[in-house]
């Protein structure tokens, strides 16, 4: 048996990247040491020329990525804290995203952005513990957030090979997952979601770290209700397909979603099930409320992120 | 090689002249509707996209800005598309896609103007970075305006390129106005103090003077090109024309008619065509009205994209967005 952990898995992947691949380079703070995880030891493997140790100029070094990248190489941003995303936002929304249009196709930009530990990681309060994947699926930046060990290996091999901009989100709830692993690791193909555990009465449609919670509250209600565990895993393409072929097996749609509720991922999928599928009961969502600020305090933290009694309730009451 | 043609006195006065003449055939084609949205001329500062542009070879690159067709025909790119891309047809540079602030010639090594004030520094830097790494003897020429001054990600460029000693050669085209603010009620400090406080080396040079430019250009480019690292040119230009072609509508004052009038007597094209046989010149003109015509042919000859295509290009991969029309 080898158990392979998140952390490790998203490490052999940036590591088979840079060896497969001369074009393969990472820019970010503290890579070198290997402070986040993500690129521990590579330094030392690849060389300071290839992982490269970068001052604290996130909006610098993101454009010299996509200036990089536009110069045929493939660059991974490695950006420590989720909410650096809010200050890089023009580079990728604006920059990133934009130059294959604008230029009619003769620019491709494949850059990818690793957040290792979004989401809340308890105890860092507001200006760490954001979650906005759906801010950047909304401007139509691909967009994968990987839930276990393998998905987190394939998913970020496909976002290294892929030639748009993708962003990564490695939640900090998963990063301490362990997983058996007992086939070869291998990519995860963009835009493809997952079932982790087939059911016939309820799709819980859930995201990241929260899959577990979904499994969870699957298995404790065995005996009630048949819920089927449905990973999108890439939430911009997002597997349409998948979705609306589970709620034709189940009917119902609970959404389990860390982001913001307004305008939230949680708010396309319901769109999308409404306005294509044919749903048995109004669908529930689960979600960070509004405009969500983690306050520091570990109790207001949790208070404001989606919880197991919050799912066993959405569930049950699409089951009435 | 430096770009065969720039090489010569005759070949930058005829580079300036291109640019002067479709600046004005692009200012005609906004007053009659031809363009939509406007332009922001370069007219008065071609000195400085000429003479930068004579110490490049067609393998460096650049990036360029809002008011970026001069450095886009300085570098080579061909006025018929440039036209055409004006005018938003499937000809252009970008097939129509980019317009005025976003055209790019990436065979010609053009990054690409940017619609975001100071945006093309960290690009030209990351640029460069690449073509170190790749072993290619390239410099990345970034052009920007005294207003990209005040951007704090210029400033963090500046030190990339500075720690990498990345072949980049950052040409601050000072115009004196960042829109309508003028330098010295924006700017702290110097152009030049900014870039020698990240140890780049910086020099100040009369940008209304194409064979200063170009020899200044030189010997940046060149020392960044054999591993030297970054250089700063501060180029002090004057755009005779309004911010935008919305600016005429406006009837602002900012500028007094006697400072536009003393700068238009150092026209950057008069001092270089002094400096040549005025039937050489004659013959340039001539050639470059000629060559403009049939740009405008070309570009009115080519067709409006389908709007059936609005979504073409948009990821590299080949992916299609969902369409925004109801179910």
């Amino acid at each position: 048996m080898t158990l392979l952990s998140y952390a490790k898995a998203m490490n052999r992947a940036l590591a088979d990247a840079l060896a497969a691949d001369p074009a393969v380079c990472v820019f970010g703070e503290d890579v070198g040491a290997g402070l986040a995880g993500l690129t521990l030891g590579l330094q030392q493997r690849f060389g300071a020329e290839r992982v490269v140790d970068t001052p604290l100029s996130e909006q610098a070094f993101t454009s010299a990525g996509i200036g990089a990248a536009l110069a045929g190489m493939r660059p991974v941003i490695e950006l420590q804290i989720p909410s650096l995303l809010f200050l890089v936002f023009e580079q990728l929304a604006n920059q990133a995203h934009k130059f294959s249009l604008m230029t009619g196709g003769q620019a491709r930009v494949p850059l990818t952005v690793v957040v290792p530990g979004s989401g809340s990681r308890s105890g860092w309060a507001g200006q760490h513990s954001d979650h906005p994947y759906a801010l950047f699926a909304h401007v139509g930046i691909k967009t994968l957030v990987p839930a276990t060990p393998t998905d987190a290996y394939g998913l970020l091999s496909s976002a290294i090979a892929d030639d748009d901009p993708v962003v990564l989100f490695a939640p900090a709830g998963a990063l301490g997952v362990r997983e058996d692993v007992t086939v070869p690791l291998a990519p995860v193909p963009l835009g493809v979601a997952r079932t982790h555990r087939p059911g016939t009465d309820v799709t819980v449609l859930s995201v990241g770290h929260l899959v577990y919670q979904a499994l969870a509250v699957a298995e404790e209600l065995a005996d009630e209700v048949s819920v089927e565990v449905l990973d999108p895993r890439t939430l911009y393409p997002l597997d349409r397909a998948a979705l609306l072929a589970s709620l034709g097996r189940t009917g119902r749609l609970v959404v389990l979603d860390d982001s913001n509720r307004f305008a939230g991922f949680a708010a396309e999928a319901l769109a999308i099930a409404g306005e294509e599928g044919r749903l048995l009961a109004p669908p529930r969502r689960v979600t960070r409320p509004d405009g969500a600020v983690l306050p520091f305090a570990l109790g207001l933290d949790r208070a404001l992120q989606p919880d197991a009694a919050q799912l066993r309730d959405a569930i049950r009451a699409v089951m009435k | 090689m430096s770009l065969p043609h720039l090489a010569d006195r005759a070949g930058r006065y005829r580079a300036m002249r291109l640019i002067r003449s479709f600046e004005e055939l692009a200012l005609e084609w906004v007053r009659s509707g031809l363009i939509v949205g406007g332009t922001h001329p370069y007219i008065g500062q071609e000195a400085v996209a000429v003479g930068v542009c004579a110490a490049l070879t067609a393998d460096d690159q650049l990036t360029s800005t809002h008011r970026g067709h001069g450095h886009v025909l300085a570098k080579g790119a061909d006025p018929g598309r440039l036209l055409a891309e004006l005018a938003g047809r499937v000809d252009g540079l970008n097939r129509g896609r980019g317009g005025s602030m976003h055209a790019a010639d990436f065979s010609l090594g053009i990054l690409g103007a940017n619609g975001i004030v100071g945006a093309g520094a960290p690009i030209a830097v990351g640029a460069a970075w690449a073509a170190q790494r790749q072993g290619r003897p390239r410099v990345v020429a970034s052009f920007f305006g005294d207003g990209a001054l005040n951007q704090g990600v210029l400033l963090e460029a500046l030190n990339l390129a500075s720690i990498w000693r990345a072949p980049v050669l950052f040409v601050c085209e000072n115009n004196g106005y960042a829109t309508t603010l003028p330098a010295g009620a924006a700017v702290g400090g110097s152009a030049c103090g900014r870039a020698e406080a990240f140890g780049i080396p910086a020099e100040t040079v009369d940008g209304m003077d194409v064979e200063a430019v170009r020899a200044a250009a030189q010997r940046l480019a060149e020392r960044a090109r054999a591993g030297g690292g970054p250089g700063f040119l501060e180029c002090l230009t004057y755009r005779f024309e309004a911010h935008h072609t919305m600016e005429r509508r406006f009837r602002l004052s900012y500028r007094t008619p006697q400072e536009v009038a003393a700068w238009r007597e150092r026209d950057p094209l008069v001092s270089a065509a002094a400096a040549l046989p005025p039937a050489e010149v004659a013959s340039i003109d001539a050639d470059v009205s000629q060559l403009l015509s049939l740009a405008a042919e070309f570009a009115l000859a080519s067709a409006e994209p389908d709007p059936a295509t609005a979504d073409d290009h948009l990821y590299a991969s080949g992916l299609r967005p969902r369409s925004g029309a109801a179910l």
